[in-house]
């Protein structure tokens, strides 16, 4: 994801906010990809747009590439990618897709009621 | 199981299952480094299948092997397994197996916009790449399309999937769902079509048989009918059952019947080694008894005896022909002889069938007792059992065993039409019936037929004495064959006659 440059290949991709403390209002998102693809780069601009909009300072991103740690696919049950995993708040919820429909992915997140 | 194979024209390469009897059908195995479907409805024993396809390629031939299971958690399969024999915790440690649940809940998951499923196959890449896997298990990979909402995407991965497992060269099973109309719910043969297997588990007047079928296998010959098969403490067997013929061997060598006064009717030597001797008569004539001694003599003289009990258990047999002076409990101790008691109802006919072949190709015996076959006309109707049976006294034949079976006829009838059928297909036929005359019941016996022996036509007197069975001439008088009292008077007469003469 040469176009974020903001994150390592493992990346850890800061909004604005501090670094992961015990802060219980923090979301924290990760994102599975599998390479570089340009549905990969559209999901994870798609994703920053959304929470600079809707979270600003009160978000974190982690981006995983699988096709650099498959193994990391076993942990959140990952089948398909490009794969959004709320992992805080709790409960853990799951978007799949290029999250282009922003609507569904603000639902899916729990920021907009169903 | 008769392997007669013509050495094939470089043809499919093939990977053995491991699975008994299902190498045998499919000339080989499953198509080396292709997808298989494994179709079936719930509780066809379709996850057995594919978890025992990988462990015995672990095992037998060296192959690591990955399954991915979407429905069963890793330690709920190993535990289901276990009562098989197969330990998944040491092949999963000696790196031969690799378990990978799958967990994918529906209402945990929304979608938006465009995805595919490089997920799972760089997961399962992974899996392969780590163990070196040549078998791949996907187990029920249908879940798929209940766990992801858009069918069109799982279509378009799954047809890319079977494509990148062939690319792989891993031999892969592929577990479905029978569908309605189709093989598969959602269609998957259309996606797989190099080998399609359907097992089916099927339910008939109250008794269930397992039954395995191979619909479709490109480019190699395979067996067509739909053969039993078994779950069992060994894993799946399947049992390829069909009418091997009439080549069999006739051997020249004699048999006792035990009973040395039936030897002399049958040409001095008994039976024929490797016949089959059917042995009818009415109820409480004395058939089991004479089965009881067919065994005792062949455990006598060191042979295996094998004994199908449909009637009663082990012990109640030792018992009453204890009573008639034939101990058999000794040779059960000594591993020469062996019951298996079972109610015919317990299972269908094929299945009794596949029982009795899986018993003789583990035990071995030189001679069987069938006690009695009549029975099984009450679980099939006539054509099935006489199917049922010609294809048992096939397999008997080739293995040159020599099998006596008894049949039960119904009091005052003449002979059952079923039994008519049946006496078609023995050597021997050996007939024990009530005869009453002068206000006594008396047991008469004669050969109907003995196939390549000269034996005697006469009707002989069947007594059941404290040490089994004698055969006693019966004189005939005027009024036919003098039998009990009358033979005992008979006798008298033609003493006192005799002496009358001499004097």
């Amino acid at each position: 994801m040469k176009t974020a440059p903001k994150k390592t290949s493992r990346g850890k991709s800061n909004g604005h906010a501090s670094p992961p403390d015990g802060d219980s209002r923090r979301w924290n998102l990760r994102l599975y990809v599998a390479g570089q693809t340009p549905r990969s780069l559209t999901a994870f601009k798609n994703l920053k747009e959304i929470c600079e909009e809707y979270l600003k300072g009160k978000y974190y991103i982690e981006v995983i590439d699988l096709m650099e740690n498959p193994t990391l696919a076993r942990g959140d049950q990952i089948l398909a990618v490009p794969t959004l995993v709320r992992k805080l708040p709790h409960p853990i919820r799951k978007i799949i897709g290029d999250l282009s429909d922003t609507e569904r992915v603000l639902v899916g997140l729990d920021i907009q009621p169903r | 199981m008769n392997r007669r194979r013509r050495p094939k024209a470089q043809g499919l390469k093939k990977e053995p299952t491991g699975i008994p009897g299902f190498d045998e059908i499919t000339g080989g195995g499953l198509p080396s480094g292709r997808p298989t479907l494994v179709c079936g409805s719930a509780g066809a024993g379709k996850t057995l299948f594919g978890m025992e396809f990988l462990v015995r390629g672990a095992t037998l031939s060296n192959q690591p092997g990955v399954f991915i299971s979407f429905e069963e958690t890793d330690n709920e399969l190993a535990t289901n397994v276990a009562s098989l024999g197969f330990d998944l915790q040491q092949l999963v440690a000696d790196k031969k197996l690799l378990l990978d649940y799958v967990f994918i809940e529906r209402s945990e998951i929304e979608e938006t916009g465009e995805y595919d499923l490089e997920g799972l196959f760089l997961r399962l890449g992974h899996a392969i790449d780590t163990i070196g896997a040549k078998r791949v298990v996907l187990d029920t990979l249908e879940a798929l399309f209940s766990a992801l909402p858009n069918e069109a995407i799982i279509r378009a991965e799954l047809r890319r999937l079977f494509r990148w497992l062939k690319d792989k060269g891993v031999t892969a099973v592929i577990t479905c769902e029978r569908g309605e109309k189709t093989l598969t719910r959602y269609g998957l043969e259309e996606y797989v079509a190099d080998c399609v297997i359907l097992l089916d588990h099927r339910v008939q007047n109250q008794i269930s048989t397992r039954r395995l079928r191979i619909v479709k296998y490109r480019g190699t010959s395979h067996g067509t009918n739909e053969y039993p098969f078994l779950i069992d403490e060994q894993g799946v067997a399947v049992l390829p059952i069909t009418s091997l013929g009439l080549n069999h061997k006739a051997s020249n060598a004699f048999i006792s019947s035990g009973i040395p006064r039936l030897d002399a009717m049958l040409n001095g030597k008994g039976f024929y080694r490797g016949s089959s001797i059917l042995v009818s008569g009415t109820a409480g004539t004395g058939k089991s008894t004479m089965a009881a001694h067919f065994i005792e003599a062949a455990c006598k003289r060191g042979e295996r005896a094998l004994c199908f009990a449909f009637e009663e258990s082990q012990d109640q047999i030792i018992r009453n022909m204890r009573s008639v002076g034939i101990e058999l409990e000794k040779f059960v101790r000594k591993g020469l002889l062996r019951f298996r008691n079972a109610r015919p109802s317990a299972w269908g006919l094929e299945l009794h069938l596949a029982m009795i072949h899986k018993y003789i190709d583990e035990y071995e015996p030189v001679v069987v007792a069938i006690d009695p076959i009549t029975n099984f006309f009450t679980i099939g109707d006539a054509t099935e059992t006489r199917s049922m049976l010609t294809r048992l006294i096939d397999f008997l034949k080739i293995k040159q065993i020599t099998a006596m079976f008894t049949s039960l006829t119904s009091t005052g009838s003449e002979l059952e039409r079923s039994e008519v059928e049946v006496s078609s297909l023995m050597d021997a036929w050996l007939l024990v019936k009530n005869i009453e005359s002068n206000g006594e019941r008396n047991r008469g016996f004669y050969i109907l037929k003995a196939r390549g022996i000269a034996h005697s036509n006469r009707v002989r007197e069947f007594l059941l004495t404290d040490h089994g069975i004698d055969l006693i001439e019966a004189p005939v008088g005027p009024e036919g064959v003098l039998m009990g009292s009358a033979r005992l008077e008979g006798n008298g007469a033609r003493r006192k006659s005799r002496k009358g003469t001499l004097k």
